[in-house]
């Protein structure tokens, strides 16, 4: 029986870090960036938990609690720019965001 | 005495400027009036001074600190002794002269105000220039005259001629100043003060050589300013400018800057004689040199510059020789006289509609009476003889070549004086005498203003009896210069060359006359000769100077701008803007405002800035093992 170590763990979080960073880069739709950012946050918070407990050091699992509650206020505002953006327009297609054009 | 000290320093100053408020609008009198009244209050500041002066004392100031660094302290420091305060009467007697002068000299001129704003700016700044107590102030008075001689040469900016004339003279004496600053760097340097006092106290203990550089950085200045050979040609070009000007700055103050730079540094030029003999041997040759050329020109302000040269060259006669006191007063009654002469010439062109060829002229002395009388008195100062003040001043000179030793040089100054006596009267009889040439031209000759005619006569005055004050002022400058009296030991000699001088410059004067008083038109043989040829071109000189030194610098100058300039730097500058345009250009893409290739964007930063931070901290951990290798390449 394999122990799962520390390895794995960061195996797992750069695993999700590369899925969350291909999601954000890869799709159009607005409520699926969400989650692929969610998905890179996550993907951090897995790294800063397996390390807090490898060196027994609470400050990285606390820095996790942090970002969770960032990530949830974030994912609020968002969502609500969102639910303005598709009354507004009536889809949420990322393509079609270009009024920042230069 | 502080107080005479500002009011002799400031009053200048305050002229400059309010002349300077009324610069752009039409003659008004009140500027004329105002300034002459603050140089005249100048003056009377001086004469106070100075009666305090000889009764022994002296007044020194420290007006304000001025740079303080380090161990660097140059405050605004001015010192009225013997030799400042001798300057200080001939710049204020000569200016007030020259102010009240030009009042009826530029009366038609619309440039009233405004000249009478330079002129008031350039006393000030030969002010600063003597009374400093430091080569920094002697500096910047140097700097500010130059400055404005400058705009005073190119006074009537609409002539081609005079800027270029007011532009040689800048420049040459810029070229005099670099070696002038090297030579207050050097002073600094080796004796760590610029204070006079401090600095030449110091000097004794540097080494020979040291000092010698400094003698020689210094006299280059002094040359300069002084249009000493080989950089004299711009003071007969410098003609260009209102007489006047002339008049004050190019042949009693600015001038003889020079002469007063090396009387001021006479302990250092006491200590390196080998630098003297060679002040005295060009100042010989200077006077030689010029005199010469004043023999046939034919341009009557021209004639008197070359004479200034000439004479500038017997002052550096008298203090390479080590006779200070000599130069100094050589260089007070050369000022009253030759201010005089060309205020003179300046009433003359005035008559003849600013005609400058004497040959055009003969004749004037009926209608010009007074004018007559002076320029006859000043070129009979200049020739010197008994009892004016060019014979106290200029005999005393002869005797300075005579007692060192210097036959050489002694003969050289004889001869020039019978050349001075024989120009001067050249002139003299060509304007003033024979027939009324000038009517063919349709002249219609006036003396000038009676207010100007009583302006110049206490410069006769001056001229006259200047020789008096000799004792007095020996007396006086010798608490502070070197006071060798000059005496030669058998009476009989002395007389003998005081005689024979005499008749020599006599002789000069009646063959000057005998030649000239009846002229009808110059010898057209004469002008064949060769002589003539190489005079009236100024030993070619400015030709030279033409061909080999302006022209090869232009073509340098074109090569340097076609091909470095346009090829190199501005091709240099044009690509780095060109590469700035066009990576913008590339780059404008980026910024198309999609959101998802922003997003892109954003990841590629963030991996390349991960990958920066991975590769920089493998770097320093494997540092020792890196700069191993590294060093074994080099080996």
């Amino acid at each position: 029986m394999m122990e799962i170590g520390l390895t794995h763990y960061l195996v797992l979080s750069t695993v999700l870090f590369s899925i969350g960073l291909l999601g954000v880069m890869r799709r159009k739709n607005l409520l699926m960036l969400f989650f692929a950012t969610e998905i890179l946050l996550n993907a951090v918070n897995v790294g800063f938990a397996a390390i807090s407990h490898y060196y027994n050091d609470l400050t990285g699992q606390m820095f996790a609690f942090f970002i969770i509650a960032i990530a949830a206020s974030e994912v609020a505002v968002g969502l609500g720019l969102l639910i303005a953006w598709y009354k507004r327009h009536g889809n949420i297609n990322l393509d079609a965001m270009s009024s920042m054009r230069g | 005495m502080e107080l005479y000290l500002y009011i002799a320093l400031f009053s200048p100053l305050v002229g400059a400027l309010f002349a300077g408020l009324f610069g752009a609008s039409p003659k008004t009198l009140l500027t004329g009036v105002v300034n002459s009244s603050l140089l005249f209050a100048s003056f009377l500041s001086s004469a106070v001074l100075l009666g305090y002066v000889l009764n022994g004392q002296t007044v020194h100031v420290e007006m304000m600190e001025w740079m303080a660094t380090g161990n660097l302290y140059i405050p605004f420091g001015f010192v009225v002794d013997q030799v400042s305060v001798t300057m200080m009467m001939v710049v204020t007697t000569v200016s007030t002269v020259v102010h009240v002068y030009s009042i009826g000299y530029m009366d038609h001129d619309k440039g009233f105000n405004r000249f009478f704003s330079y002129l008031s700016a350039f006393v000030f700044s030969m002010m600063v220039l003597v009374m400093s107590d430091n080569f920094a102030g002697l500096f910047i008075g140097w700097e500010g005259v130059g400055l404005c001689s400058w705009l005073l040469i190119g006074f009537w900016y609409h002539k081609e001629s005079a800027t270029w004339a007011a532009n040689e003279a800048f420049i040459m004496n810029r070229i005099a100043d670099l070696g002038m600053l090297i030579g207050i760097f050097l002073v600094y340097w080796n004796t760590g003060s610029l204070q006079y006092d401090k600095a030449f106290a110091v000097m004794p203990t540097l080494d020979n050589m040291t000092l010698t550089y400094i003698g020689v950085f210094l006299f280059i200045g002094a040359m300069g300013k002084s249009a000493q050979f080989p950089l004299h040609t711009w003071l007969a070009d410098a003609m260009e400018g209102p007489t006047p000007v002339s008049a004050l700055i190019h042949a009693a103050t600015m001038v003889t800057a020079g002469v007063y730079l090396v009387v001021r540094a006479n302990p250092l030029y006491h200590m390196i004689p080998e630098m003297g003999l060679f002040i005295a041997s060009l100042g010989a040759f200077v006077a030689m040199f010029a005199a010469t050329m004043a023999l046939v020109n034919r341009d009557m302000k021209r004639i008197i510059a070359y004479s200034t040269l000439s004479q500038l060259g017997y002052m550096f006669v008298a203090a390479g020789l080590g006779a200070y006191w000599v130069a100094l007063f050589h260089l007070m009654a050369h000022a009253f006289f030759k201010a005089l002469l060309f205020l003179g010439a300046g009433n003359v062109m005035h008559a003849m509609d600013d005609e400058l060829d004497p040959f055009k002229m003969g004749g004037l002395r009926k209608s010009m009476k007074w004018t007559f009388i002076m320029m006859t008195l000043a070129s009979v100062a200049l020739a010197g003889i008994y009892p004016l003040a060019g014979f106290f001043s200029k005999d005393a000179i002869l005797e300075v070549g005579f007692v060192e030793h210097h036959y050489v040089i002694y003969t050289v100054l004889l001869l020039t004086a019978g050349l001075t006596a024989f120009y001067s009267f050249r002139l003299v009889a060509l304007i003033f005498h024979g027939e009324e040439r000038y009517k063919v031209f349709g002249f219609h000759p006036h003396e000038a203003y009676k207010f100007v005619l009583i302006a110049m006569s206490p410069l006769a005055l001056l001229a006259v009896i200047a020789g008096s004050f000799k004792s007095t002022y020996f007396e006086m400058v010798t608490k502070i210069l070197p006071n060798t009296e000059y005496h030669i030991h058998s009476e009989v000699t002395e007389w003998t060359m005081i005689i024979g001088t005499q008749l020599f410059v006599i002789l000069a004067i009646f063959f000057a006359y005998k030649k000239y008083i009846n002229f009808k038109g110059e010898n057209k043989e004469f002008e064949k000769r060769l002589v003539y040829k190489v005079l009236i071109n100024q030993y070619y000189v400015p030709y030279f100077y033409e061909e080999y030194i302006t022209k090869p610098y232009r073509e340098l100058s074109t090569i340097f701008w076609k091909k470095v300039d346009l090829k190199v730097v501005d091709a240099t500058v044009d690509c780095i803007a060109n590469g700035i345009y066009k990576a913008g250009e590339n780059t404008r893409d980026m910024q198309n405002g999609s959101l998802s290739s922003m997003l892109r964007w954003m990841v590629a930063g963030t991996v390349i800035l991960l990958s920066l931070a991975v590769a920089f901290g493998l770097a320093v951990r494997y540092a020792d093992e890196i700069s191993a290798v590294l060093s074994g390449l080099g080996a």
